[in-house]
């Protein structure tokens, strides 16, 4: 069991998060934050491993991880 | 569940920093932040950010800091460690800064082994000011000073700092890395670290060279800067220990 | 305490140290050498810091960084170093960083000549950098006054949170004269200058505790920070020093600072034994400048004023004209380029303004 938690204000949507995920938990969703951004949201969060190279790429330290 | 990752301390909880999207200076500010919180010296902590860019970190962090005019950060940060020794002082600085107008400073201070460390964040071009031509500047690379890339005949090659500051007998440690895998992040990290452990224990001058992107001035979207760096930037900038003593 | 025989730099110097310096960072120009070769021998004696910078500009920002921990601090150059400095300077008066620094001012403009002048005056008093902000300036016309100025420079500097300036000519930081020095400060009282500024000095104070955030920017609010240093320079007319000289029945009054002042000093004595009434206002202080002495002056008395500096064109003038206000006709007896004062320029001068 892991899970990542995205502050969604944040998030800018540059998706290195989503493009080094080995699980593929994570993709750009629909909903638009305050500045503008289409935020990141996870997508298949039972598949999370906790491994945090998501939270580890994000420069703007949106991402924490629990496992 | 337990926590795995969180967010350093060495930033602020209640803002969103003023990067634009993908930028790495956020990337490597949170790094800097992390090193901090792990070494348990945040409290001796003290940044001297240059000018452009890196200067939008001082109401992002939250431990003190300094903005040195252009291009003075090595002298800034020289006043305050000789003058206060026990304090942990860094330089975080672009390649305008540290490379072009702080060259005297920076090659200066790295010849007197000052027992700082300096982080140079390079992304081969002027950001804040609009995406003009720096000393590192790639060929073929366009910037607005220069719409057609770096010419040599004309504006000469592009400065490689670490194999400059190697010619010094003085430095204790040069690294470059860079921040477009997670693999390198973590390399960016443990460079961070050692320069700090090498400032504790009174070696001299280290610096972390970190390839950097400008998704904004490159004019491409962050995940296609990661490829830039792979591509472009990093067969001119190799990453690597190039002096640890 | 008995007199010694110092010269001028380096009197400025060791009263410095004298009044807790600590750290001093500077860079050769003449003719201010003596200032950092002083300090090269004497800060290791008293556990300071003394780095020769690789400029100017690296030497003013080396002050930056350590002012900026709460250490008493100075640089020192002289005229067109001033100027490399000039950008460093604005940056400690923004960030509200205490410092002193003296120019032991040569011939100018551009590299000028080694030898004294006061072609700096307008810079020092209206704009040593950029972005309009204002220091206390203090003009010595003696050895003993660039002692006692710089003692207490750190004083002013310390509880303005400000920058400082000795202007001093050349002629005062080459030449030798017997003087006094001030009571050295403890290490006790040094360190507690130091602990005294603990609460906004950048040395660290980590994330749970009021940060230290030196802002020679202010990016929270710039507007905010101007008027709060322009308060703070509304406060220095209680710092306005002068001398007033013979001034009392003077129908020439002379306008003077620094060695020109102590010249036309000299000039004065003689021209009084021939009858004429000659006095001198001096200003000890040049930012804020005495314009009280000029304006408080009996014009239905006074014929003129002679303005004599060591500056083509002149400077000081320009301050003189403000105190005066055209009620009196002001006439001057200039040299410039290295040339010191002479009283003979000074009794010709005075003469023929007297036959008019």
């Amino acid at each position: 069991m892991a899970k990542v938690e995205i502050r969604s204000e944040s998030c800018k949507s540059c998706q290195y998060c989503v493009k080094f995920c080995p699980k593929g938990v994570l993709a750009v969703g629909d909903k638009v934050n305050a500045k503008g951004y289409e935020y990141v949201v996870p997508v298949k969060m039972d598949a999370c491993i906790g491994c945090s190279i998501c939270a580890r790429m994000c420069p703007d330290a949106a991402i924490e991880v629990y496992k | 569940m337990e926590k795995v990752y969180s967010r350093t301390t060495g930033i602020r909880e209640d803002m969103v920093n003023g990067f634009c999207p993908g930028c790495m200076h956020s990337t490597i500010i949170k790094l800097i932040g992390e090193v901090l919180d792990e070494m348990d010296i945040m409290d001796k902590a003290v940044g001297v950010l240059g000018i452009g860019c890196c200067g939008l970190h001082m109401e992002y962090m939250t431990y003190d800091n300094t903005t040195a005019p252009h291009g003075r950060a090595c002298a800034v940060a020289t006043g305050i460690k000789r003058a206060n020794p026990d304090s942990l002082v860094y330089t975080y600085q672009g390649d305008g800064d540290f490379a072009s107008i702080g060259l005297g400073e920076s090659v200066s201070a790295a010849n007197r082994g000052e027992n700082i460390t300096v982080i140079f964040v390079n992304n081969g071009i002027y950001g804040m000011t609009g995406g003009q031509m720096a000393p590192t500047t790639l060929f073929g690379m366009k910037a607005s000073t220069a719409p057609k890339g770096r010419i040599a005949e004309e504006h000469g090659y592009p400065m490689h700092m670490c194999e400059i500051l190697n010619q010094l007998t003085a430095p204790a440690y040069l690294e470059r890395t860079s921040c477009n895998t997670p693999a390198n992040v973590m390399k960016t990290k443990k460079a961070i670290r050692k320069a700090f452990e090498n400032q504790l224990n009174g070696k001299g001058f280290s610096m972390v060279e970190i390839i950097s992107n400008c998704p904004t001035n490159w004019g491409v979207e962050p995940l296609d800067s990661l490829t830039f760096i792979e591509e472009k930037m990093l067969p001119e900038y190799p990453l690597g220990v190039i002096r640890d003593k | 305490m008995a007199r010694v025989f110092m010269k001028g730099c380096e009197a400025i110097a060791e009263a410095a140290v004298r009044a807790g310096c600590r750290f001093f960072a500077g860079y050769p120009i003449t003719p201010q050498n003596e200032i950092p070769e002083y300090f090269a021998r004497r800060m290791p004696e008293v556990g300071g810091i003394f780095v020769q910078g690789e400029s100017e500009v690296a030497s003013i920002n080396m002050v930056y960084g350590a002012g900026s921990t709460g250490t008493r601090s100075m640089t020192s150059s002289s005229s067109c170093g001033i100027s490399l400095k000039s950008e460093g300077i604005s940056y400690c008066a923004s960030a509200r960083i205490p410092m002193v620094f003296a120019n032991i001012s040569r011939g100018g403009p551009g590299v000028g000549s080694i030898h004294p002048a006061q072609q700096d005056y307008l810079q020092a008093t209206k704009a040593s950098g950029n972005g309009g902000f204002e220091m206390l300036v203090f003009a010595p016309s003696t050895v003993q006054e660039a002692i006692d100025m710089t003692y207490n420079a750190f004083e002013y500097a310390q509880r303005d949170r400000n920058p400082v300036l000795i202007l001093c000519d050349g002629v005062i930081g080459t030449m030798m004269e017997p003087v006094k020095l001030p009571e050295m400060k403890t290490d006790e009282e040094v360190a507690a200058f130091k602990e005294g500024n603990k609460e906004w000095a950048c040395i660290g104070h980590g994330k749970d505790v009021k940060r230290s955030w030196i802002e020679p920017g202010h990016w929270r609010g710039q507007e905010d920070a101007n008027i709060e240093a322009a308060a703070m320079y509304e406060t220095w007319d209680k710092d306005v020093q002068v001398e007033e000289y013979l001034v009392e029945d003077a129908q020439i009054v002379i306008a003077a600072y620094g060695i020109s002042a102590r010249v036309a000093k000299s000039a004065i004595d003689i021209l009084r034994k021939e009858g004429i009434k000659v006095g001198l206002i001096r200003p000890i202080t040049v930012h804020p400048f005495p314009y009280h002495s000029f304006e408080k002056l009996d014009y239905s008395r006074v014929k003129a004023i002679l303005d004599v500096e060591m500056s083509i064109p002149a400077q000081l003038i320009y301050d003189v004209k403000l105190g005066v206000n055209n009620r009196c006709p002001i006439e001057t007896c200039l040299r410039s380029g290295g040339q010191i004062m002479s009283r003979d320029a000074v009794l010709d001068a005075v003469r023929k303004l007297n036959e008019k």
